[in-house]
C-alpha cells in the first residue's frame, strides 16, 4: 500500500493538477462580479456586466439560437447515436459494419475545419446541382451538428451495452417478445443512462461549436459562440466573464440535477 | 447471439444511422476530394465545373495547383510543420502533466477516485472559449501569473507570454489534458497493485518499479491518450487564433484564410487532405494497438 511519501506525492500533484483546471473557472467568475466603469478603484462587487448583458440584443439572440440549435440537433445525434451503438454492440457481424466503424471515427479524428469545410461544399454542391438554397440556414447547422454528435452518443451507448449480459433480451425472445418489443422494453431502459449521458454530451458540443458553425452560418444566424469568438478578437469584454459564468452555473446544475436523478431512480439490480 | 439474419428491425436500427452518415459524412468528403482538383473561377461558387459542354465541345478542367502550391510553398509546409511540431508538444505536455494526475487518481482511495474524475472532467463541460478566454486574462502583462512571478523574484519586469507560441502550447495542453488522462487512468486503474506491491517487496527501489513494471503495463492507455490529444490539436483553429501569434498559425488557420479570404476554395480543399493525410497514420497506429491489444486479451 501507498507509503506517507508517496501519500505526500500523491496529494501534491491532485493539489496543483486541480488548481491548474479550476483557476481559469474561478477567473471567469470572480471578474464577472468585478469593475464597475462607474467606479474608478475597479474593485467594487458589482453587477454592471450582468446588467450590461441584458441590455446586450445581440448576444442574447445569439444565446437564443444556440440554444434552439443544441435542442434540435441533440435530439437527432442521440437517436442516430443510439441507433448505431446498440447495433455495434449487439450484433457482432453484418454487411458494412467495418465502413460503419470508420464513419463514426471519422468526427473523432478529422479536425473541425475540415468537417465545416466539407459540410459547406456538399451543401454548396447540393445548392449547385438542384438550384435549391441549402447554404446557411439553421437546417444546415442542425444537420452539421447532428452528424458531430452520432459518434461521440454512439460510443457512449456501445461501451454500454457492449458491456451487458444479453440474457435478458434473449429471455424475452423467449418468451415470444418480438424484436420491437424487445429493443423498446430491455435492451433501451438497459442503456438508458448511456443514452441520457449521450444526450447531455451532444448538447453541450453543439452548444459549444464555434468551427463548424462558422462555415456554415450565415451572418443572421450568429451563434454564441461565434459572437463571443468574434468578440474576443477585438480584445477583452468583461461581458463575456458574465455570460461565461451564467453557463457555468447551467452546467452545474445540469450535472447536479442528472446526478441526483441516477441516484434516486430506484435500482432493479446493482 | 449469432443469428446468420437479421430481423427487419436490426436492419432499419443499421441502416438509419448508417444512410445519415454517407450523405452528411462520407459525400462531403468526397465533395472536398473532388473539389481539390477544381480550377479556380471568377464566379460563385468560385470554382470551374469539372465537366463542362461548350458549342458542342467537351471538356475537362482538372487542376493540380493546389497540390503544387501546398507542396512547394514555404508558407503552406511552415504552417504545416508548425502544426505537427505544436501537436507533438502538446501531447509531450499533456503526458508530463497527465501521467503524474492520472496515477495519483489511480493510487487515491477507491472512494474517492470517482470524485477525482469527475472534477477533472468538469472543467470541460464549461465553454471550451470560455477556457481559453479566462486565460488570456491570467497570461496578459499585467495578469496575475506576471504579478505572481514578479513576487516570487524569479522575474524583475512582465515577460510577454499571452500572443506567443509558449501560450498557444499553455492552453492547448490545458484544453486537451482530459482526453489524455481518461485513457491513461483508465489502464492504471486496472494495474494490480499486488505486482507492484511484490516488486516492492522483492526489494525494487520505487523508480525502478516505475520504470519495469508501471510504465510497460501503461503503455497501451499512453498511447491512446497521445493519439487523442494529437489527433486534433494537428487541426487545432481556435486557440493559435486566440493567444497566438502569426508565428503560431496553424494548418486550421490558412485554410480557414483561404476559404474565406482569398475564396480559394480548391487551395483549402487541399490543404484540408493534407491534413487528413497526415492523420491516417497515427488512425491506424491507434488501430493496430486496439486490435492487438482486444487479441491479446483472448
Amino acid at each position: 500500500m501507498s507509503s506517507g511519501r508517496e501519500r505526500g506525492w500523491q496529494t501534491l500533484t491532485l493539489v496543483l493538477a486541480f488548481a491548474f483546471l479550476y483557476t481559469p473557472i474561478a477567473w471567469i467568475v470572480v471578474f464577472s462580479f468585478i469593475g464597475d466603469p462607474a467606479d474608478s478603484s475597479g474593485t467594487q462587487l458589482s453587477l454592471h456586466w450582468y446588467r450590461a448583458l441584458l441590455e446586450n440584443e445581440e448576444l442574447q439572440d445569439a444565446a437564443g439560437r444556440s440554444l434552439k440549435l443544441a435542442l434540435m440537433s441533440s435530439p437527432l445525434a442521440t437517436l442516430l447515436g443510439t441507433l448505431a451503438g446498440i447495433s455495434l454492440a449487439r450484433l457482432e457481424r453484418f454487411p458494412g459494419r467495418a465502413a460503419l466503424i470508420a464513419l463514426l471515427a471519422v468526427p473523432i479524428f478529422a479536425p473541425e475545419v475540415l468537417l465545416g469545410f466539407a459540410f459547406l461544399m456538399l451543401f454548396a454542391a447540393f445548392e449547385a446541382a438542384t438550384g435549391l438554397a441549402a447554404g446557411k440556414g439553421m437546417l444546415t447547422l442542425v444537420i452539421a451538428h447532428a452528424t458531430l454528435g452520432t459518434p461521440v452518443v454512439a460510443s457512449i451507448v456501445f461501451a454500454r451495452v457492449v458491456d451487458r449480459d444479453q440474457s435478458l433480451e434473449a429471455a424475452a425472445r423467449d418468451l415470444g417478445a418480438r424484436p420491437l418489443r424487445v429493443l423498446a422494453t430491455v435492451t433501451l431502459p438497459l442503456a438508458a443512462p448511456a443514452v441520457l449521458s449521450g444526450w447531455l454530451l451532444a448538447v453541450t458540443l453543439s452548444f459549444d461549436d464555434v468551427v463548424t458553425s462558422s462555415f456554415l452560418a450565415g451572418p443572421e444566424n450568429t451563434t454564441l459562440p461565434m459572437a463571443i469568438f468574434s468578440g474576443l478578437r477585438l480584445g477583452l469584454d468583461p461581458q463575456i466573464n458574465a455570460v461565461g459564468t451564467i453557463l457555468i452555473g447551467a452546467v452545474s446544475l445540469i450535472i447536479v440535477v442528472s446526478f441526483a436523478a441516477v441516484r434516486l431512480r430506484p435500482r432493479a439490480k446493482a | 447471439m449469432k443469428r446468420a439474419r437479421l430481423s427487419r428491425l436490426e436492419q432499419l436500427t443499421i441502416l438509419i444511422p448508417f444512410a445519415w452518415l454517407l450523405a452528411f459524412l462520407a459525400l462531403p468528403i468526397l465533395a472536398v476530394i473532388a473539389l481539390a482538383f477544381h480550377e479556380i473561377a471568377d464566379s460563385i461558387p468560385p470554382v470551374q465545373p469539372l465537366v463542362s459542354h461548350v458549342n458542342g465541345h467537351w471538356a475537362v478542367h482538372a487542376s493540380l495547383r493546389g497540390m503544387q502550391i501546398v507542396t512547394t510553398d514555404p508558407l503552406y509546409i511552415g504552417a504545416f510543420r508548425t502544426a505537427l511540431v505544436n501537436a507533438a508538444l502538446t501531447t509531450l505536455g499533456c503526458a508530463l502533466v497527465g501521467f503524474p494526475l492520472a496515477y495519483a487518481i489511480a493510487r487515491a482511495p477507491e472512494r474517492r477516485r470517482n470524485l477525482y474524475v469527475l472534477l477533472m472532467i468538469l472543467p470541460f463541460w464549461t465553454s471550451f472559449l470560455m477556457r481559453a478566454y479566462a486565460w488570456i486574462g491570467l497570461i496578459r502583462d499585467s495578469g496575475p501569473l506576471n504579478s505572481l512571478l514578479l513576487a516570487v523574484g524569479l522575474i524583475h519586469e512582465p515577460i510577454p507570454i499571452l500572443y506567443t507560441p509558449a501560450a498557444v502550447l499553455l492552453v492547448m495542453v490545458y484544453s486537451y489534458l482530459p482526453f489524455f488522462v481518461l485513457p491513461m487512468y483508465a489502464v492504471l486503474e486496472k494495474l494490480p497493485a499486488d505486482l507492484l506491491a511484490a516488486a516492492a517487496d522483492l526489494g525494487a527501489r520505487p523508480w525502478h518499479v516505475f520504470r519495469t513494471v508501471t510504465l510497460p503495463l501503461s503503455l497501451p492507455g499512453l498511447v491512446s491518450g497521445a493519439v487523442l490529444v494529437f489527433v486534433p490539436a494537428v487541426g487545432e483553429y481556435v486557440i493559435p487564433e486566440l493567444v497566438g501569434n502569426s508565428d503560431s498559425v496553424m494548418i486550421g488557420g490558412i485554410l480557414w484564410e483561404e476559404f474565406f479570404q482569398n475564396r480559394d476554395w480548391p487551395l483549402a480543399a487541399t490543404i484540408a487532405l493534407g491534413t487528413l493525410g497526415l492523420l491516417v497514420l497515427p488512425a491506424l497506429v491507434l488501430r493496430r494497438w486496439f486490435t492487438s491489444m482486444a487479441a491479446a486479451r483472448i
